[in-house]
């Protein structure tokens, strides 16, 4: 292992914190969404260079479920982006603002 | 050296995906942004033995993720229009501070650049971390059997509120 486990691990502190950036910037409802996407990815990442770091393949195990929750997610979240769209004609979360207290 | 070369070159491609992804207008780029990062993301497995991880990552994310979120973007239309006025009072000086937050963090990088965060491997096996499907497999069907059947019933659950949520009945708004 030429690469060490940490620079691994920095970029994925930085796609994480690309991808928080990302979900507090934009409004459109999809582009949120795929910064989730990034951000799940930039932990995967993590597990795996920690568990190539550390000999253990419980590490890509892990990544294995987080990639099952991460499509139910995308699947859920994306029907509840379609349903919205076809009542409000709009994808941005802006417009969503019925349940304020 | 082969994989100092390929580290760099993906890490680059997965941030200047990563950045497409946030500062795109247009959707469909920021699909695009996702695609490159999500197959740089690919190699780097590979590069850590993950070789099981990184084709489920291309066949899942990029097969089939991706996929619906193309087909969303093309079912409510390319939306420009985005409104980029901030209604909530702080959420810029947030951002900015979490910005300034990785600035710092990347410069100590630099400086300071301790790479050793985790320690030793205390079992050094050759080749263990070798992510065959069979390796996997022996550990998914053992340790992770409960987490396993706990995400079957999960993808159950999210496919049947799918198709509720989607079910659009004529007559009804």
């Amino acid at each position: 292992m030429i690469v060490a486990a940490g620079w691994y691990m920095a970029l994925a502190a930085a796609l994480f914190v690309i991808g928080a950036l990302g979900l507090l910037l934009r409004r459109n409802a999809l582009v949120m969404f795929m910064c989730i996407e990034l951000m799940l990815n930039a932990v995967n990442l993590t597990l795996i260079s920690a568990g190539r770091a550390l000999n253990d393949l419980n590490g890509q195990v892990a990544v294995f479920v987080v990639l099952v929750v991460a499509a139910a997610e995308v699947v859920v979240g994306l029907a509840i982006i379609v349903a919205v769209f076809r009542r409000r004609a709009t994808a941005s979360v802006d417009e969503l603002s019925e349940l304020r207290g | 050296m082969a994989e100092t070369i390929l580290f760099v070159l993906m890490a680059m491609g997965a941030l200047v995906g990563a950045v497409t992804i946030v500062a795109a207008r247009n959707p469909v780029y920021s699909a695009m942004g996702l695609l490159g990062t999500l197959f740089s993301v690919a190699v780097l497995y590979v590069l850590q033995l993950a070789h099981l991880v990184a084709a489920v990552q291309v066949i899942v994310y990029a097969g089939a993720v991706l996929t619906l979120f193309l087909f969303v973007i093309m079912l409510i239309g390319v939306d420009k229009s985005e409104d980029w006025d901030e209604k909530l009072p702080y959420q810029r000086a947030f951002v900015g501070g979490l910005g300034g937050l990785i600035v710092l963090f990347a410069g100590a990088l630099t400086v300071f650049g301790n790479f050793d965060w985790v320690p030793a491997a205390t079992n050094t096996i050759p080749e263990a971390t070798n992510g065959t499907i069979q390796a996997i497999a022996e550990l998914l069907f053992t340790d992770w059997v409960l987490a396993f059947e706990a995400t079957a019933l999960l993808l159950t659950i999210a496919a049947a509120g799918a198709i509720g949520l989607a079910h659009h009945r004529t007559g009804q708004t």
